[in-house]
């Protein structure tokens, strides 16, 4: 294992916060606020963890372990994620499954633990939830197929590894490489998008500023959680945006500078251009209407059906 | 093999001494269930033998039967489901002796007793017969035997309707199976299965009609959609330990005789493995969805037996296509799924069903909307129904992960070149497998979340108490089967790879080998459970650190400054489902019944939906209704005079005479 794979789980763990805060920044400047500080979403971390914490009297063990086992899962799914060119911490063929399913995983106990309230609010947010990830995991799954069918390799290291070197080949001619592989990572990587702002609760499926309106998914899911658990939530939840971002980024940008030294910054470089636009679409879009969020999902499968025609014929 | 036997005669003998102990004692059910304990021990020793030795046994005795003989055989396939029908049967059967001691009294539990250690037996000589004679007696044997226990509280009417629905869906499935024996047998004086074996190399014109009686037939019982209507009526109306050895083990039968018979026929064409992962395909997405619609919890898990039947044939539709492309990886990936998936199912489908039967003990309702909040009044049940809820699903780091990752591991090798039917049979898989996955989550999400969490919605919950003891161990017997199958997911890859070698005919040290990859695969994701283990524990232990020392309180859920919370007010199960059901409501054709509120101050206001079966009403119920109405003509024959009774008699006899003397 090299010390790069390190670098860049470590570099996940700390600046994962930061891209909620630079959304939250790119959103203010549209709106012309000053806005949040970029920090912002580390200091409501630090003061929840120094907090006590409430519990309803209805809830069990499941309300309290949900939390922990959210933050525990995508901590697992963030070491099977390679960043740009560095391979991920663990990687084996098959891992792009059990990448879907331990967030699957987290999903399942954050959903039981909005269930545990007895609440109708959290009952609706894991209802919606629950629906819209079973469309969305389709088109996830879909579009690695797609990459995994180009790249012939079955691991997430593997498949980006192989964009990053095929895109490498061309060398200087890497424009005659986009207009090669530039739909099929196009497509791949707008059906990732479309994942990303889905799981990740952000406009147009989901808003994550208010949490008590009836439309509502994520926010209303986690309403009763407080203190440490809230931390951990809000902590997974930014790290979630890492992991699926690693995704999108790895799809459409596949660069592998020539010194090792240049990965983690472009790497996070392309996180951070990736926070910048998800910033742009939610200061330019409204919500969509509940009914019509699976249309939208629907259009991120057709775009990974779509990739995947074009990368068998 | 003389073991086998043994075991069979300790089944059958101990449920007739259990048959002849007086009504009222407790005697019977330990007497019956001691019995089948030890006969599924017994019978496992051989099997488990065969597996890791990779040899086979047999037994061929003369039998003056036509056509028949007796000959059984255990190779390393029968010796897998064997151990499969051996292990659920065996904790069942404990788990019934605290389940029926509640119509002690009430109700002769003997023949219950009987039938299930025949139900057992006959299971066993399914999967051991190598003659199709003796293999059709124990089928019937089977059927019948679950006809019985279905129809165990025949008091009720939805139970007597269950159980007819069971018998006539059966007697048609093995009708298909009488036909498919003769034609592999033709032209020998014997139904041997040695003779059925060169069937595939004499009449490969036939081989294609051959496999699709073998789905009709096979598939009636293993509930392939749409001949699936018998199931989500039979196993809710069983009792529940019961249900769990139908759904988790004798459809699985159908499973096994599809495999068997697919074996005879000789190299597939391509068209069986992309008519199986059709097949798949509808089953697992409609199987989930009528569940998703279900609001009793034993019909919810009997639609959930569909959608797994669903995988497992996906599973084996992926190993055809790879037997078909000659690509052995592809070929031992997916039938070393759809085994694992026969044996994963069992259990957690098994424990699914016993934990909804202790529910049903408790509260005497199945209706998840009268439920809530049974975690805190049944620990014990809810713990364990939560791990065969996650390991039903498919997540890591439990056993259902294990099958379903082979299937997809063996679907994402086949997108690469294999040919364009190949590659979208395959790519369908992957899509289905997601979609399945998603919409199981939601299912079981409901199905844990609205029974076990959140305030009871009844008085029946409220004042539910845990289960005892043999329950309780049945219970986390199979909840400790799902940890362990998932953790030693390498281990059981390389143990089934002898049933892989015989299901798909490759050489076992082939079989071994291509599983090689899989098996460091998986080795890689039980270090990544490993790790996600730890890390939840460290992170649980942080979590207690924080804690520690600071101001803890309890109050009530907050409900956006509501005050008094009911309750009535929590989402319900139809609420839960709602979106999905909407999304898919061109499949599920759900009829509701709204009571709209209607005064400024309404008294009563009330919703209610019914999702039936919609090929049972509108493929199945119209088709029945015709052949009945033609049948109608013939009833003129019978009318009632014992002396054109016998008249038929002498005719026909005098007919049967010409005809042999010809």
């Amino acid at each position: 294992m090299a010390i790069e794979q390190f670098v860049s789980v470590a570099l996940a763990l700390v600046l994962s916060p930061l891209l909620l805060g630079v959304i939250n920044r790119v959103k203010a400047i549209f709106a012309g606020r000053t806005g949040q500080p970029l920090l912002q979403a580390y200091y409501d971390l630090a003061k929840l963890l120094r907090k006590g914490a409430v519990y309803s009297r209805t809830t069990t063990w499941v309300f309290r372990a949900g939390p922990t086992i959210g933050l525990g899962s995508t901590l697992a799914a963030l070491m099977l994620v390679p960043m740009g060119g560095t391979p991920a911490l663990v990687s084996f063929s098959g891992d792009l499954v059990l990448f879907a399913y331990l967030l699957g995983l987290a999903r399942f106990f954050t959903v039981s633990a909005a269930l545990d309230t007895g609440s109708a609010f959290e009952g609706m947010g894991a209802s919606r939830e629950v629906q819209f990830a079973a469309v969305a995991e389709p088109a996830l799954l879909l579009g690695l197929a797609a990459l995994a069918a180009r790249t012939h390799s079955l691991s997430l290291s593997g498949i980006f590894a192989g964009s990053a070197s095929s895109a490498a080949a061309h060398g200087p001619a890497i424009f005659q490489w986009w207009l090669q592989m530039g739909p099929i990572v196009l497509l791949v990587g707008g059906a990732f998008f479309i994942v990303f702002l889905a799981e990740n609760a952000r406009i147009p499926v989901d808003d994550p500023n208010t949490h008590l309106e009836l439309t509502m998914i994520h926010e209303v899911m986690v309403l009763d959680h407080s203190g440490p658990d809230l931390a951990f939530i809000q902590y997974g939840a930014a790290l979630k945006h890492w992991v699926i971002g690693a995704l999108v980024v790895g799809s459409l940008l596949p660069v592998h500078p020539a010194h090792p030294v240049w990965t983690p910054v472009v790497a996070v470089a392309g996180m951070l251009a990736l926070a910048v636009v998800v910033g742009v679409v939610e200061s330019v879009m409204a919500r969509l209407r509940l009914l019509s969020v699976p249309h939208l999902l629907m259009g991120a499968l057709a775009l990974s059906v779509v990739a995947l025609v074009l990368v068998i014929y | 093999m003389l073991l086998c036997l043994v075991a069979v005669g300790i089944l059958v003998s101990s449920g007739l001494v259990a048959l002849a102990v007086p009504g009222k004692s407790r005697a019977a059910l330990v007497i019956g269930a001691a019995g089948a304990v030890v006969g599924c021990v017994l019978a496992a020793i051989p099997a488990v033998g065969v597996l890791a030795t990779g040899e086979t046994l047999s037994l061929n005795c003369a039998w003056n039967m036509p056509l028949g003989s007796f000959h059984i055989a255990l190779d390393g396939l029968s010796a897998f489901f064997l151990i499969v029908i051996a292990l659920v049967s065996a904790v069942a059967a404990i788990y019934g002796v605290g389940y029926l001691d509640a119509w002690r009294g009430k109700k002769a539990l003997g023949p219950a007793c009987l039938f299930y250690n025949l139900l057992v037996a006959s299971m066993m000589f399914v999967v051991l017969a190598r003659n199709g004679v003796l293999f059709l007696v124990a089928w019937e044997v089977m059927s019948l035997a679950s006809f019985f226990l279905v129809t165990f509280e025949s008091e009720k009417p939805g139970v007597r309707e269950a159980g007819w629905t069971y018998l006539v869906a059966t007697h048609l499935g093995t009708a298909f199976l009488l036909v498919l024996f003769v034609m592999l047998g033709q032209g020998s004086a014997s139904l041997d299965f040695d003779v059925f074996a060169t069937f595939g190399a004499s009449a490969p014109h036939l081989a294609s009609l051959a496999f699709i009686l073998a789905v009709i037939g096979f598939g009636t019982k293993a509930g392939f959609i749409p001949l699936h209507v018998w199931l989500p009526e039979a196993h809710p109306a069983a009792p529940s330990h019961v249900s769990a050895v139908m759904s988790g083990v004798m459809i699985k039968t159908g499973i096994y005789g599809l495999i068997r018979v697919i074996l005879f026929l000789g190299p597939p064409p391509m068209w069986w493995g992309v008519a199986l992962v059709g097949i798949g395909i509808t089953s697992g997405v409609l199987g989930v969805l009528f569940a998703l619609a279900q609001h009793d919890l034993k019909r919810l898990l009997a639609y959930h037996s569909v959608e797994n039947i669903g995988i497992i044939t996906l599973g084996l539709g992926v190993g055809m296509i790879g037997l078909s492309r000659g690509v052995p990886a592809i070929a031992a990936l997916g039938f070393a799924g759809a085994l694992l998936h026969v044996l994963n199912h069992a259990v957690f489908k098994g424990l699914l069903f016993l934990g909804a039967g202790s529910v049903l003990h408790a509260t005497h309702t199945g209706e998840i909307d009268h439920l809530g909040g049974l975690l805190k009044r049944m620990p014990w049940t809810g713990v364990t129904f939560l791990v065969g809820c996650v390991a039903i699903v498919g997540l890591p780091p439990l056993n259902g992960f294990v099958s379903e990752f082979l299937i997809y591991f063996g679907a994402f090798k086949g997108v690469v070149g294999t040919g364009p039917l190949s590659v979208i049979s395959c790519l369908a898989t992957i899509g289905g497998l997601a979609l399945i996955g998603g919409l199981a989550a939601a299912c079981f999400a409901k199905a844990f979340g609205i029974v076990f969490l959140g305030e009871p919605r009844s008085e029946h919950a409220t004042q539910a108490r845990e289960c005892g003891g043999s329950m309780k161990f049945a219970m986390v017997t199979l909840a400790v089967a799902c940890v362990a199958f998932g953790l030693l997911g390498p281990m059981m890859v390389a143990g089934v790879a002898p049933a892989v070698a015989g299901a798909s005919s490759l050489a076992p040290a082939d079989a071994m080998r291509e599983l090689g990859p899989a098996v460091g695969c998986l080795a890689s994701v039980v270090l990544v459970a490993a790790v996600l283990i730890i890390m939840i524990g460290s992170l649980l232990l942080l979590r207690y650190a924080l804690l520690k020392g600071r101001t803890v309180t309890q109050s009530g859920t907050w409900d956006c400054g509501y005050a008094r919370p009911t309750a009535r007010m929590q989402y319900t199960a139809s609420s839960f489902a709602k979106p999905l059901t909407r999304m898919f409501r061109f499949f599920l054709r759900t009829q509701s019944a709204v009571n709209m509120p209607d005064e400024t101050f309404p008294k009563e206001a009330a919703v209610s939906t019914h999702t039936p079966d919609a090929f049972r009403r509108r493929v199945w119920q119209p088709v029945f209704q015709w052949v009945s109405k033609q049948l109608e003509q013939v009833r003129q024959i019978q009318h009632g005079r014992l002396q054109l009774y016998v008249l038929y008699i002498a005719v026909v006899l005098l007919i049967l005479l010409v005809w042999k003397m010809r």
